[in-house]
This record gives C-alpha cells, structure tokens and sequence, in this order.
C-alpha cells in the first residue's frame, strides 16, 4: 500500500455541526449530529445504506434543510436565509455518485459556468482557470467534448474539476466511485489524494477502505442516522469499539 | 469421452476488416422491401395503381389550368368543355387572399417589409451561428411591425417599448431581493411608463406617422401569419411560467397554474375565440375598447400556452434531480439553475411536443374566420366565394390555402427536426 498521507491539520475550525437532527416527514434521518471539522482534514464517512450518510453531507451545503441545531461552514450559519445558503455553496464543493454533470454542455463550459455566472470571472480566465484543472485531472485533451463521450472514471475527475474551478475550500464526496467499473476508480481515487496532499479540507462518503487508510485521517461511522463511532483509520480498522462497527467492517472487508 | 481444455493464446489481434460484400444498391432494396412476399407483392401492385389513377385525374385538371380570366366563366370558356383547374381565381384575387380586402392597396409594401424583416428577426432565435448582436433587432422588431402594419406615429411603439425596457432593467435590478418582487416591481414601472407615455403619444400625434389600417382591415393569409407568430412566441415564454409554477413550493402560484391549465385543456378553442368575440367586452371597463385581433391573441395564447406548459412540464419530469443539485452546489441560484441547466435541457426534450402545439396553433388561426374575421379561410369563405364572379371554384382555392399552410407547417417541422439534430450532444 502506498504511504499514508500526512499533513499538518489547522486549528482553525471548517465546519461546525452541532446537535443538528433531521427529519423527512416524520422519518428521523438524523439524530444528534455533532461533527467539528478543522481545515485540512479529511475524514471518510462509512455506514451501512440508508444510514444518512448522504443527507448529512447534503444538509451541510444547504441540499437539504436541517430542523434543529446548528450547522456552521466557514463561519457561516446556515439558515433558512438565502444569501448565506448561495455564499456558503460556492465555498463548497460537492462530487456526487452519478457525476451529474450537464449534458447539454462541453466539458469545457461544465468547469466555466459556474465561475462565469455566480464569481463573475470574466469568460477568458474562467477558460483558463478551467484548463488548468482539467489538466491537473489529467482530461485537457477532452475539453470541447461532451460528458456523455466520456467514460464514466473521466465523467467524474470533470466533475472534480468543475467543482474546483469555483476554488472552494471544502470539498464533499458523495460516493464518488461507486457507480464507476473497478478499473476506472483507481483514476478517480488518484485524483482525490492528489487534492488531499495539497491539504483540501475533505469529507467523503465512502466504502473504499483503502483509501480510507491511505488519505484519511478521521473515519466516521453511520448507522441509523447516528455517528456510532470516529476515530483515527488505524484504530478505526484495526480495534473498532462498537459491535455494529466491527459487523459492518466484518461485512465489507470479509471477502 | 473426454473433454479436454486445450490452452491457447492468441498472439496477434485479428485486424479489422470489411462487412462481407453483398448486392447493394437499388435492386437489393426492392427486392427487399416491395416484392418480399406475395402479400407485399399484392400490397405494392396495389399502390401503385392508387398513385396512377390518382395522378391520372389530378394531372389533367392541374396542368390544363387555366391562369387568365376575371371570372369562373371565362376559365369554361377557354377550357371549353375540357377538364382543367381555375387558377385565375388566385391570380385575380391574389392581394385579397394576402392581404385581405380593406387593406389599402397603396400601403402593401408595409407588410411586405415587415416580413422581411421578420426572417432577420428570427434568424438569431433560430440559428446560433447568426451573431448573437442581432439579438437586439429581434427585441425591436414587434415594436417595429406593429408600426408598420398598423401605420400611426410611431411614438406609440417606442412608449410600448420603453415600459417593457423599463420593466426589464427594473426587474434585474431588484432580482435578488425574490423573483416575484422583482416581477410586480417591473409590472409597475412599466405602467407608470406606458400611462405617462400615452400623455407623450397624444401630443406628438403627427410624429412619423404612417397611415393607420385599423384592425378590422386586416385579413387574408397575413392575418394568419400574424396571429401565428405572435401567438407562438407569445405562448411559449407563458407556457414555459406555467410549467414551472406548477412545479413551485407556494401553494398558491402552483394551484393558480394548475387551475388555469386544467380549465383551459378543458374548453374548445372555439368556444375562447366566442368568448373573446363577445363576452370578454364585458369584463373591461365599458369604454376600453380593446382591439378584436388583440382580444383573440390573448385566447389563443392562453389556449396554446396551456398545451406547451403540459409538454415542458413533460420534459422537466424527464429531467433527473441531480441536474438541479449541481447546479445548487455550484452557488447557481433558482434563475440562473433554471435558465442556463434545466430549461435548455427541458426545452430539447420537449421540442417536439412544442412544434406539435406551434404547428397546431397556426392552423387554427383559421377558426378566427367563424366569428367573422377574413382570414385566408374566411376571405375564401366569404367574399371571394359568394362573388358572382367566382362562385364555386373551391377546389382551386382550397387547395391554395393548404399549399400554403403546408409550406409554412412543413417548414416548422423540418426546421425541429434540424434543430434536434443540432442539439444532439448526450450521445446517450
Ligand atoms: N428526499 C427524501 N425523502 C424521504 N426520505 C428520504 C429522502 N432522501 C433520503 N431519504 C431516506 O433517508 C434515509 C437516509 O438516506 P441517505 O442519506 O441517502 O442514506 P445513505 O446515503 O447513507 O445510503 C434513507 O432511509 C432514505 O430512504
Ligand atoms: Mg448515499
């Protein structure tokens, strides 16, 4: 296994949930989130499906809305207030599991639209900002396609670039490999260390333990729309506390 | 016996090569696709006479037409007993059939130039290759027709004009504060402006003026064509509202749109041009007296808005969820998320349904001539067929209004088709 990533974590807090539940309907999705993020972590999100993990990372971009608590992105709370819901998700970006990239567009003005439209970055630098992430993704040479002649692996490293050309300070993942066939996650994954060594703060729903290992350093366990257990990846695989942990781990690492 | 494993491995690829070479060309596709089976046989011979006999008796009426003569009795006379079709009807009728049979013969030309002017209007709406500063022709150019067609001075267009712009740089401005603010905003200071506006008019009566046809001179195919392109791109923008208030979050607004529709899918076109002929002069104030084309425009726009609201509503639905959530997660708000991801996506999904509608709408246009409007139909229906002159010839007539809807409906649907194409960037 390649080298664990190590990076100097700031004290400067990212995100601040505190005591935050959710409900659909009368369906109680979370209970009692309470998450402190500092700058420059990147923490992994596991848990069996259906637990939350999506709509805890969707509830801190404002995708979904929170009934009770507090949720804090940059020193922001997130309110019902629309300015500060619209400020907070251009400093966050989100990687979603089907990639969600817009067809009716090149994967050019996929990385640009936003810049253009919410930064007011004149078109020219937009371009350019966007050519130097698609090429830090390793995909310049695709720009004036579009996502749906790429495969699936390329449709997401777009999707990372688009979000980074908005230059967000946070990033979330929504199981961003798992719709993807196994030869192409590596390339995905390639692509979120890389963002991870460059000290991106980081919250990804994921079940690739490898990663995991390698880039995280807190791991974060869901079930039933709870935070079971957390803890540093070595203790977290190696001596998990809770039974349902170590079923869960049993389950995914057994074969 | 046993079965053995032998191992293998393959040490060059198999290169590429050609399907196998088989007969092609025109001789393989009869073969295939007319003279199959001893039905498709029976089917084809079958055809084939139907297209003879038919081209037999239409060719001889069609090619011994006669283009000269000021009535149905000089086309017998020349065709003397022969058969052969009356186009001198068209000929000598042409301006009514055009332009219907007030509008002045001296003022042809404003028209005429109006549809010039139309195809470069909508050049940019239909093409993006035509550079997009034409645009802003296109944005002048109702005002503009308006004009020309209706004649007045042409301070009336411009107030028209400067209350939509007022609107429009009004509502931007206030576009963050909520979408609805900025709409009654816009509303308003349109209507401060037009109100002021009508003062300016009245002063400057004799400012450019052209000589004014009133609306109830107006007829013919041009009326057709008016109603068409107006109610078109009037219904579109309205139908595209309605959709997606019917999508809204507030009750309200989403009750409004669903009502307006279900009651409007509900009624008979012809039953709203009834309404609009008669009753709606009621519900104005009784010295308003609204234009009888306006009042019709207005139903028909509704009517066909409708219809295109439940086609894009169709598209929206076809839309997954994800395309909004990135656009949110991106910092787009709900009019930009809307404008530049869903409805660009939406629209070309509906497309066809759209020019099902648009298609449909011009067509109807010619309903208008049921309460008494001289539109292509009704000039044809009326004045020209019950002239002495002309009475009877209504094959020759007919067949002229279809050819020329046939153009323009025809047009329309090779043209979404083109577009469909050209929008073809999924590859899915
Ligand atoms: N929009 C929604 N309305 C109602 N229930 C939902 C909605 N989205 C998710 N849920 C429910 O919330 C629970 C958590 O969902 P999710 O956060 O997607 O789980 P995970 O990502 O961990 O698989 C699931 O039981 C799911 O059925
Ligand atoms: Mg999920």
């Amino acid at each position: 296994m390649t080298e664990q990533v190590h990076l100097e974590i700031s004290d400067e807090i990212a995100i601040q949930i505190q005591n935050m539940n959710k409900w659909f309907g009368s369906f109680h999705v979370l209970r009692d989130i309470d998450l402190t993020v500092n700058r420059g972590e990147r923490i992994v999100v596991c848990g069996p499906s259906g637990s939350g993990k999506s709509t805890l990372i969707r509830c801190i971009n404002a995708l979904e809305e929170h009934q009770k608590g507090q949720i804090i992105v940059d020193g922001i709370e997130l309110t019902s207030d629309l300015k500060n819901i619209d400020k907070i998700r251009s400093e966050v970006g989100m990687c979603f599991q089907h990639f969600n990239l817009f067809p009716h567009l090149s994967i050019l003005e996929n990385c640009t639209l936003a810049p253009i439209w919410v930064r007011n970055t004149p078109k020219k630098e937009a371009e350019e900002v966007a050519m130097h992430f698609l090429e830090k993704v390793k995909i310049p040479e695709q720009a004036d396609k579009y996502p749906g002649q790429l495969s699936g692996g390329q449709q997401q490293r777009v999707a990372i670039a688009r979000s980074l050309c908005m230059k967000p300070r946070i990033m979330l993942f929504d199981e961003p490999t798992s719709a993807l066939d196994p030869e192409m996650i590596k390339e995905v994954l390639d692509t979120m260390i890389e963002l991870a060594e460059e000290g991106m703060t980081m919250i990804c729903v994921t079940h690739e333990m490898g990663f995991a290992r390698q880039v995280a350093n807190r791991v974060i366990f869901m079930d039933q729309g709870q935070i079971v257990e957390q803890n540093a990846p070595e203790p977290f695989f190696n001596d998990p506390q809770n039974p349902r942990t170590q079923l869960f781990l049993s389950q995914i690492l057994g074969h | 016996m046993t079965h053995k494993t032998a191992s293998f491995v393959r040490n060059e690829l198999i290169p590429e090569s050609p399907p196998p070479v088989s007969e092609t060309g025109a001789v393989k596709w009869m073969r295939e696709n007319l003279f199959s089976s001893p039905l498709n046989i029976i089917m084809t011979i079958a055809s084939l006479w139907a297209v003879y006999t038919l081209f037999n008796s239409v060719a001889p009426w069609f090619l011994n037409g006669v283009w000269s003569g000021n009535s149905v009795r000089d086309c017998y006379e020349i065709l003397d007993g022969a058969t052969g079709a009356c186009f001198a009807v068209l000929k000598e009728r042409w301006p009514q059939l055009i332009y219907g049979f007030k509008y002045p013969p001296s003022e042809f030309w404003r028209p005429n130039f109006a549809a010039v002017l139309l195809c470069v209007a909508i050049a940019p709406v239909l093409f993006s290759t035509v550079s997009k500063k034409l645009f802003l022709f296109t944005v002048v150019y109702p005002f503009l027709a308006f004009w020309l067609i209706w004649g007045g001075t042409i301070l009336g267009p411009i107030v028209a004009f400067a209350g939509c712009a007022v609107a429009v740089l009004a509502s931007r401005r206030l576009e963050s504060y909520g979408f609805a603010l900025a709409a009654l905003c816009g509303f308003v200071c349109a209507l401060v402006c037009w109100i002021f506006g009508g003062y300016l008019v009245d002063i400057g009566k004799d400012f450019l003026v052209l000589p004014s046809v009133p609306s109830r001179d107006m007829g013919g195919f041009m009326l057709n064509l008016i109603l068409g392109t107006v109610c078109v791109s009037l219904s579109i923008p309205l139908g595209i509202m309605l959709a997606l208030g019917r999508q809204s979050d507030m009750p309200i607004i989403k009750w409004i749109c669903v009502c307006f529709i279900e009651f409007i899918r509900g009624v008979p076109l012809i039953t709203l041009l009834f309404v609009a002929n008669v009753v709606l002069a009621y519900f104005f104030p009784p010295d308003t007296n609204i234009d009888l084309i306006l009042r019709v425009i207005i139903m028909i726009t509704l009517f066909s808005a409708a219809y295109i609201a439940e086609v894009i509503r169709g598209g929206l639905a076809a839309l997954p969820s994800g395309q909004f959530e990135a656009a949110n997660s991106l910092g787009l708000n709900y009019a930009q998320a809307m404008r530049l991801i869903i409805l660009p996506q939406a629209l070309k999904v509906s497309i066809p349904g759209i020019v099902n509608v648009a298609v449909g709408l011009f067509k109807d246009t010619t309903l208008v001539s049921i309460i008494s409007m001289f539109d292509l139909v009704g000039m044809i229906r009326g004045p020209i067929l019950s002239s002495t002159a002309w009475n009877g010839v209504y094959w020759e007539l007919f067949a002229f209004a279809a050819l020329l809807f046939f153009v323009v409906c025809y047009g329309i649907s090779q043209y979404s088709q083109w577009l469909e194409r050209q929008l073809e960037t999924d590859h899915r």
